[in-house]
């Protein structure tokens, strides 16, 4: 056990700590807070710079354009990009998701595709996995698609797509074999969302805003060569692409966490409670320090999964920890924020009183969907229950 | 970095189970807590020969030499063992002690007994106020003499000395010194016996100043939690046995959510123990500036933990768990002793609101 940095990794982190702070732009303060449709744009040339320069995917293998960075090296990445308040990328899910999964199953011609447009971000994926009857439950997905000639003609519908109104493409989990048992009849299409067909609909969330949306497929033609991986072998693609998503997206909460809970901290010495500071109140004290140190050992938690991953090779179920863990601290901080603010918890960014420009109402609230998003707590403790303690499957 | 251990700390590891396994299963364990002092001498003189008592201490003193890692993955397998009497007691806390603030002469003394197995020790710490603050310890020294009442003090009746915080130092005190009445306190833990210490003028050595005694409780206090997490584990595999073969309805009952999920909770509190403890002795180890923090943070985050792990391994094993023949009892009553020891959750998460609330320049260590 050797929690200093490697000199490779000191050296990974001293580069890119400089060319961060030559090059997180300097206006992101103006956008940051804009409509996702105005900064849309500017996360799109963020990402092409870091492309250029080859941070945008740093854990791709070097051939196809990123670094081959170790899992450390991926946590000091997010990390450093956390610290330098950079902007994120425009391209989220092509980077962190759909791009490893074309890279691990992908024709080479469908490489040479779509990983150039996917690094520039050219081009913006989104997923279409969830359908409103098939949530935690993916492999009972019913939108299907049958070959005619040359083509796969797909009807059906999904939810919950980030990203759907930037979307040009989509890795679409259709039917193609209805006669087979659920995960076994599963397909990957790559689908241009311009086809004619498409329909995309922003989905107002409990939040007030649509990061996510519907898509409606109603007679979609999509090449059969747009196939990924093998035709009824879908349910193994889509279960690789949803291992990079428990595997990477923990890794760069965990400054964001911080600044919240150091933000709170700095926030308790200057609010009143019973006529003190709420610093000087000893439920307040016990209730910042627990989540304090609930942020650093969700660190740990994550620096002991990647050092396990490594020495085994492939992303675990342990990964499940992680998710729970990360997603109801989320909602317990959000609570603490609540308790220590009082009336002024509820105020929205556009209200003169409200806090932090309305940050901790929002945050209540969109934390809900932290133990939702990406495998439901329940399905998390699913997975610990069967796969990692070997216990009976419950379902 | 690299979070995982060493192809020798695995092995250290991996060796001290199938040692404990092998010496003391539990039914030895309940043999020996079963006796006065819950000590046992052959078990000691095997741990003796395999090193054990010296793990962390330096090789002059007849240690072996290796890190608080190596220390604390040595007493999770302990704790996993449930092992009794007073090993805790004498190695990782008197010898962690004895190591902070002794000096050369009284480490030859003292500390070289304990790594070579001619001596015991255990250290009162607590009065009647019951505090872990170090401010609150109100006996002192009168001419090279204690007078005063000790309480709390495991294995206690074991020790060949008792180290003794006062408020002008820290002093060793014979077993055999005159004026000092060691009384059994009927506590929960069998395997971990507690004692009053009376000091009635009674000679006392000074063995160093207060000074180094807050790193050497935080030494003790992560070496508690991976034993915590040692109990934990047990606890876990226990329980998740008994849900892969107890029928009910006709079905095993660990393929019902409401006991799958409770299972998968445990998993995830003893992992997460786990991360902390290993990390706060690393830190310890590395004197990074966060090591305190980690400790109470690792100590708070166990207290709570081992409980409620302890509350969910009985409640799955229903009519059973509560049975005194099954073992999880022995495990939750050690959890309860060391949930209070060094401080409870309630009292590190205040040690950490002062470090990060009160001092505002402390921060963990970020990568």
């Amino acid at each position: 056990m050797d929690l200093n940095l490697t000199a490779e990794e000191s050296v990974f982190r001293d580069e890119l700590r400089a060319w961060l702070e030559v090059n997180v732009p300097k206006d992101w303060a103006e956008w940051r807070e804009k409509p996702l449709e105005e900064a849309f744009p500017h996360m799109r040339a963020w990402q092409r710079k870091l492309h250029e320069d080859r941070w945008a995917a740093v854990s791709w293998p070097k051939e196809y354009g990123g670094r081959s960075a170790t899992l450390m090296q991926q946590a000091i990445f997010w990390e450093e990009m956390a610290r330098a308040e950079a902007p994120p990328m425009a391209n989220a899910l092509g980077l962190g998701l759909i791009g490893p999964t074309i890279i691990a199953y992908g024709s080479d011609a469908q490489k040479k595709r779509f990983i150039p447009k996917i690094l520039s971000a050219e081009e913006i994926w989104c997923q279409g996995f969830s359908e409103p009857n098939a949530g935690s439950d993916l492999a009972g997905l019913q939108t299907e698609a049958r070959l005619d000639g040359d083509d796969y003609v797909v009807n059906g519908q999904k939810v919950w797509t980030s990203f759907g109104i930037f979307g040009n493409w989509c890795e679409l989990v259709v039917r193609t074999d209805p006669n087979v048992p659920k995960h076994k009849g599963l397909t990957v299409l790559l689908v241009d969302m311009s086809s004619p067909g498409v329909d995309v609909r922003p989905l107002r969330q409990m939040t007030g805003e649509s990061e996510f949306c519907e898509l409606f497929f109603r007679d979609v033609r999509v090449p059969a060569e747009n196939v990924l991986g093998q035709v009824n072998d879908g349910w193994n693609v889509a279960v690789s692409t949803l291992m990079y998503e428990r595997g990477s997206y923990g890794a760069r909460l965990h400054l964001l966490f911080k600044r919240n809970i150091e933000r709170l901290i700095a926030l308790s010495r200057m609010i009143q409670r019973n006529g003190h500071p709420a610093a000087d109140d000893p439920l307040i004290r016990q209730k910042l320090a627990q989540c304090f140190g609930e942020i650093e050992i969700m660190r740990w938690n994550q620096l002991r999964a990647f050092s396990r991953i490594t020495s085994t090779g492939v992303p675990g179920p342990e990964g499940s920890i992680l998710k729970i863990f990360w997603s109801e601290l989320n909602q317990r901080v959000q609570q603490v924020a609540q308790e220590m603010l009082g009336p002024y918890g509820q105020l929205a960014g556009g209200d003169r009183h409200a806090v932090d420009n309305g940050v901790w109402s929002y945050g209540y609230l969109r934390t809900r969907g932290n133990t939702i998003e990406a495998g439901t707590s329940e399905v998390q403790r699913n997975i610990i229950g069967h796969f990692v303690l070997g216990l009976p499957r419950s379902y | 970095m690299e979070f995982g251990l060493s192809e020798s700390q695995q092995f250290l590891k991996d060796h001290a189970r199938k040692f404990f396994a092998g010496e003391c299963p539990m039914h030895e364990v309940r043999r020996i807590m079963g006796t006065d002092t819950a000590y046992d001498a052959t078990l000691w003189s095997k741990m003796v020969a395999q090193g054990y008592t010296g793990i962390t201490f330096p090789e002059e003193y007849g240690g072996v030499g290796f890190g608080k890692v190596e220390l604390i993955l040595l007493v999770e397998e302990a704790g996993r063992a449930l092992l009794p009497g007073p090993f805790f007691s004498t190695v990782a806390l008197a010898g962690s002690v004895l190591n902070a603030v002794a000096g050369t002469e009284q480490k030859k003394r003292y500390l070289a007994p304990i790594c070579v197995g001619g001596a015991r020790s255990a250290v009162a710490i607590l009065e009647a106020g019951a505090s872990w603050n170090l401010a609150d310890v109100h006996i002192a020294s009168a001419n090279g003499k204690l007078t005063g009442e000790k309480l709390f003090v495991p294995d206690a009746a074991a020790a060949d000395f008792i180290i003794v915080v006062a408020r002008d130092g820290v002093f060793a005190v014979e077993a055999k010194a005159p004026g000092l009445a060691i009384r059994p306190m009927e506590a929960m833990d069998p395997t971990r016996k507690l004692y009053s210490v009376r000091l009635n003028s009674t000679p006392a050595e000074k063995i160093g100043d207060t000074g180094g005694l807050a790193r050497a409780f935080d030494v003790a206090a992560a070496a508690l939690v991976a034993e915590m997490v040692g109990g934990m584990q047990r606890t876990l595999d226990m329980t998740v046995e008994y849900a892969k073969t107890r029928k009910q309805f006709g079905k095993l009952i660990g393929m019902f959510q409401a006991v799958q999920h409770q299972c998968a909770d445990m998993y995830l509190e003893t992992e997460s123990a786990r991360s902390a403890a290993y990390y706060a002795a690393w830190a310890l180890e590395e004197n990074a500036p966060d090591a305190a923090v980690a400790v109470s943070i690792a100590k708070m985050y166990a207290s709570d933990a081992a409980r409620t792990v302890g509350n969910r391994g009985i409640q799955i094993h229903g009519g059973m768990g509560f049975t005194w023949e099954n073992d999880l009892h022995l495990y939750y009553r050690r959890a309860k002793t060391s949930e209070t020891a060094f401080g409870d959750s309630i009292f590190h998460r205040e040690r950490i609101a002062r470090l990060v609330i009160d001092g505002s320049a402390v921060s963990v260590q970020r990568a």
